[in-house]
């Protein structure tokens, strides 16, 4: 996702009022928005607080800064700055972490972004962008060079299968039609999960839809996700974040407030380092119960 | 006494006024700073530049100048601190078209002002930044990665002016987390940077409106409490609102009188 991201901002690198911030991040991915971004391609150094009050300054002058780094190094180090500088006066920075979740696997916990979404939503004004596919990330820097907030975009890694086609971007999309519980994915985890998904049998096959647009708030959940949720009593909630602020929250509360919370709920969420031991992005879900077969195992 | 020295002493007592009416402490700091606000948007300041207090617990110095100015008048300064106000105890993010960030936790106002200077500079666009800092809050570390940054980035239009009355929280700020030389330590990273009397209007005029390329730093050194005997260099003022008796001597050291020394 970081190259497609690289490559959509290129196109809008001459727009008078780009310019792009990183925290000294992005070696072998993004000298090709360097070249084109000329002096508004600005290396802040190792310096995240600096970075997100320059980036809020530079709004306050009328420009649409976003501003880069490894997820954890952009969201937690600076939050203060997040909430008084960007937050606080409602600026349009677009604030881009690469590695959402446990992308960053064995590098450790200090590089994983188990809690980034929870935590920012929970400041004033700000949106959440989660790509689930690689496709998304070009209509969500659409999205974010025109929209006036703040805003956080969680990048991954493309895990789609090729064979499986997903509509046009939308907020909410039904990836999957079935008639087994309806499930819910947010971030790339979901596109791992739907070639086996697409196998089964349509009998048991979850109604399966991708959410990339937050906070969830009531009134914003489309009808026919109600109707799914309504029809099959099963809500299934995957994402690559703990559950405290997590997707799972924010839907559970909408769904309740409308008086369409369903029947069950199961929520398959990151959990944090239960063993103490490292390792891929693959060993942390798995610790977690975000494989196929965890996926599996509360559809039965 | 000049009408500006004038000007400034009955911007002080409106400054204890209004402290006093809303019982607000956070005064020393105010009283340290009032002269190089005053002489900054008197004397200094034009359309174009862009004011940053990076010190926000002195909003009360900076809604007392604006009101010198008329542009907040006596019925904004009576919410000061209340219910319903646009003057919170530290300068708001909107509401006040004059005050461009709300700060208030420290170590936040010069990165700010490094961005707006940095957009100048990438626009093209006239004007300068000007940014007032106290010196306690040097012990924040955001403070020296906007130092790194404006350095190396040039931002020529940046002036940023620490508040240097020697008093913090809870102590002097030698006795606190000692800078040393905050002086040699400007010097270090590459950072021109002089030291003015900090209650002396002409070097203050010459210091914030200096035509010398920035980025630079100007040291003021000031008292906390300056102008009122018993607040004079007192941590205790830091926080304490004031009594009806300490108002009014306050206010009486504080009457000018055409031709005496400043108080």
């Amino acid at each position: 996702m970081r190259n497609a991201f690289c490559d959509s901002l290129v196109k809008h690198a001459g727009r008078p009022d780009f310019v792009f911030l990183t925290g000294d991040l992005g070696f072998s991915a993004l000298e090709p928005l360097q070249r084109a971004a000329g002096d508004r391609f600005i290396n802040a150094g190792i310096a995240e607080q600096n970075m997100v009050s320059v980036a809020a300054g530079l709004a306050r002058q009328g420009l649409k800064p976003w501003a880069y780094s490894i997820a954890p190094f952009i969201y937690a180090r600076p939050l203060e700055q997040i909430r008084n500088d960007v937050c606080l006066h409602d600026l349009p920075v677009t604030l881009v972490g690469n590695g959402g979740g446990y992308a960053y696997g064995v590098m450790g916990g200090t590089h994983h972004a188990i809690e980034d979404y929870g935590v920012l939503l929970s400041l004033q004004h700000l949106r959440v962008y989660v790509p689930a596919f690689g496709a998304d990330v070009a209509a969500m820097v659409a999205l974010l060079l025109e929209q006036q907030h703040p805003a956080y975009l969680r990048l991954g890694r493309d895990e789609k299968p090729a064979e499986v086609e997903v509509p046009a971007y939308a907020p909410w999309r039904r990836i999957l039609g079935g008639r087994g519980a309806t499930l819910l994915g947010a971030g790339p985890v979901i596109g791992g999960l739907l070639g086996p998904l697409q196998q089964l049998p349509e009998a048991t096959r979850p109604r399966t839809w991708v959410v990339t647009e937050l906070p969830i708030e009531p009134g914003t959940i489309p009808e026919p996700f109600l109707r799914d949720v309504r029809d099959s009593g099963h809500l299934v909630v995957v994402e690559e974040h703990v559950a405290h602020g997590g997707v799972a929250e924010m839907l559970g509360r909408a769904l309740l407030l409308a008086g369409a919370g369903p029947r069950r709920l199961s929520h398959l969420c990151a959990t944090g380092y239960r063993s103490g031991l490292y390792g891929s992005q693959k060993f942390h879900r798995a610790e977690s119960g975000l494989t196929i077969a965890d996926v599996l195992k509360v559809l039965e | 006494m000049d009408a500006f020295e004038q000007l400034i002493l009955k911007t002080k007592r409106r400054l204890l006024q209004m402290h006093f009416e809303s019982g607000v402490g956070h005064i020393g700091g105010n009283l340290s700073c009032l002269d190089a606000l005053m002489v900054l948007y008197h004397r200094v300041l034009t359309p174009a530049d862009v004011f940053v207090l990076s010190k926000g617990h002195s909003a009360g110095s900076l809604y007392s100048v604006l009101w010198s100015q008329g542009r907040l008048s006596d019925d904004d300064l009576k919410q000061f601190h209340r219910d319903q106000t646009r003057l919170s105890g530290h300068p708001p993010p909107s509401g006040i078209r004059e005050i461009t960030f709300a700060t208030g936790s420290l170590g936040h106002g010069l990165p700010l002002a490094a961005g707006v200077a940095l957009g100048k500079q990438l626009k093209q666009e006239a004007g300068r930044v000007f940014c007032l800092t106290s010196d306690g809050e040097w012990q924040e570390g955001s403070n020296w990665e906007a130092l790194i940054f404006a350095v190396h980035r040039r931002l020529e239009s940046l002036v940023v002016m620490v508040d240097a009355n020697g008093l913090q929280g809870f102590g002097t700020t030698r006795e606190v987390a000692s800078l040393h030389s905050l002086k040699e330590k400007f010097d270090a990273f590459g950072m021109p940077v002089e030291e003015v009397d900090g209650h002396d209007v002409g070097a203050l005029e010459r210091a914030w409106g200096s035509g010398a390329r920035g980025p630079r730093a100007i040291i003021a050194r000031t008292e906390k409490g300056r102008g009122v005997s018993f607040m004079r260099n007192k941590m205790e003022w830091h926080y304490l609102p004031m009594n009806e008796a300490q108002y009014r001597q306050a206010i009486a050291e504080l009457e000018a009188v055409p031709g005496d020394p400043a108080p």
